[in-house]
């Protein structure tokens, strides 16, 4: 049961991107196409599943062992961008057509504040292991459903007539806040 | 380039937030009130200023292949000091600020600026640049937070204006979204007159 509230609290009430503002800059950035918009996510769900497992066992293992947390953002985010390197290495040698999918992506999702915001807040909630797993997995899927129906918005948007001044960004923002307001109907589920 | 080109690109013509869309997060995130919006750009901008400080002075003795790595590791050291001072000397903004300071340390714009300009510049370039920029988006963060304060909550800088509440809209994630949009609107407009 508390698997079930932590992914409709994350997917819906909490969104990561609608409600946290996290991953913005791929949410505006690669939003124009839905096939990109897809690649981008299976490449986020990737890094953030694993990454989180990674910074779980750093900070109960290494950070909170010898009495060093003051050191777990230059840990984290150390580790994310070595992890999301070797995910690249990896996916070259062991699936190419994967690597063709996601490669692009995945030097981008470095700077992705999504993953390490994900990660610190598992630690933050307290999370154990499975939880950790389920809690990143799930806000992945957020940031997904988010970011295809978005992509899937401003493909329509390309056919709009708009004052100059509005073309592209501005009105990609001004769309970007009404979807945040219909998700935010889902606010009081959990 | 003088100085002072330098010094003043980074708030209208090289705008972070306006123009390049660099450092959105913590933008959207923290801009509720205008005095969140300006102790996260001023935090941001000593870790600007500090790491393009440091990447200038080391930028001859950085390997090229591991160059990134190493701005990562000299942005993140600022941003510890950061979280942890002010962690000991303004507990209530930093409560404020939440996750968003430790993210300081992914926002796009710090390690672009370590990029792009800190380790091709000799040191009083950089610390200039650092400065502008970071001011720049400190501005961007104030007239967000500003705006959306007073037609969220009607009030200031904390000094309410109205009585009874605002437009709440504006407070909530929603309003964040839009009220960016339409500035970014305005910038376009006045940018396109000047030019």
């Amino acid at each position: 049961m508390e698997y079930i509230i932590i992914i409709i609290s994350a997917v819906f009430v909490n969104n990561i991107v609608l409600a946290k503002f996290l991953g913005i800059c791929p949410f505006i950035g690669v939003s124009n196409k839905v096939e990109t918009a897809i690649g981008m996510t299976g490449a986020v769900t990737f890094v953030m599943v694993i990454a989180t497992i990674v910074t779980y066992l750093i900070q109960h293992y290494v950070l909170e062992k010898f009495g060093i947390g003051f050191l777990q953002t230059i840990m984290f985010i150390l580790v994310i961008a070595s992890l999301v390197q070797m995910v690249e290495i990896v996916l070259k040698r062991v699936s190419i057509a994967l690597y063709q999918a996601l490669g692009i992506f995945l030097p981008l999702i470095t700077t992705n504040c999504a993953v390490l915001g994900v990660a610190i807040l598992a630690v933050q909630n307290d999370y154990n292991l499975l939880e950790s797993v389920v809690f990143s997995a799930a806000n992945a899927l957020g940031f997904g459903l988010a970011l295809v129906t978005f992509s899937g918005i401003r493909e329509q948007l390309d056919l709009l007539d708009l004052p100059k001044a509005m073309e592209g960004v501005p009105i990609a923002f001004v769309v970007a806040g009404l979807l945040a307001m219909a998700f935010m109907g889902f606010a009081g589920i959990v | 380039m003088t100085q002072w080109k330098n010094f003043t690109k980074g708030f209208f013509k090289e705008n972070a937030v306006f123009v390049l869309f660099l450092g959105l997060c913590p933008t959207l995130g923290v801009t509720n009130s205008a005095i969140n919006g300006m102790g996260m750009g001023l935090a941001t901008t000593f870790v600007l200023v500090g790491s393009n400080l440091v990447v200038s002075l080391i930028r001859h003795w950085i390997p090229d292949k591991v160059r990134i790595p190493t701005f990562i590791v000299v942005i993140a050291s600022f941003v510890t000091i950061v979280e942890l001072s002010m962690q000991a000397y303004l507990p209530d903004l930093f409560d404020e600020l939440g996750l968003f300071i430790p993210l300081i340390v992914v926002n796009c714009l710090i390690l672009g600026r370590a990029e792009a300009f800190a380790s091709r510049h000799n040191l009083a370039s950089a610390i200039v640049d650092g400065l502008g920029m970071g001011l720049g988006f400190t501005m961007a963060l104030v007239l967000l937070g500003g705006v959306r304060e007073i037609l969220g909550s009607g009030s200031i800088f904390g000094l309410k204006f109205i009585n009874g509440d605002g437009i709440l809209l504006f407070v909530l994630a929603p309003g964040a979204f839009i009220a960016l949009g339409y500035m970014i609107v305005l910038i376009n407009k006045i940018n396109k007159k000047s030019a």
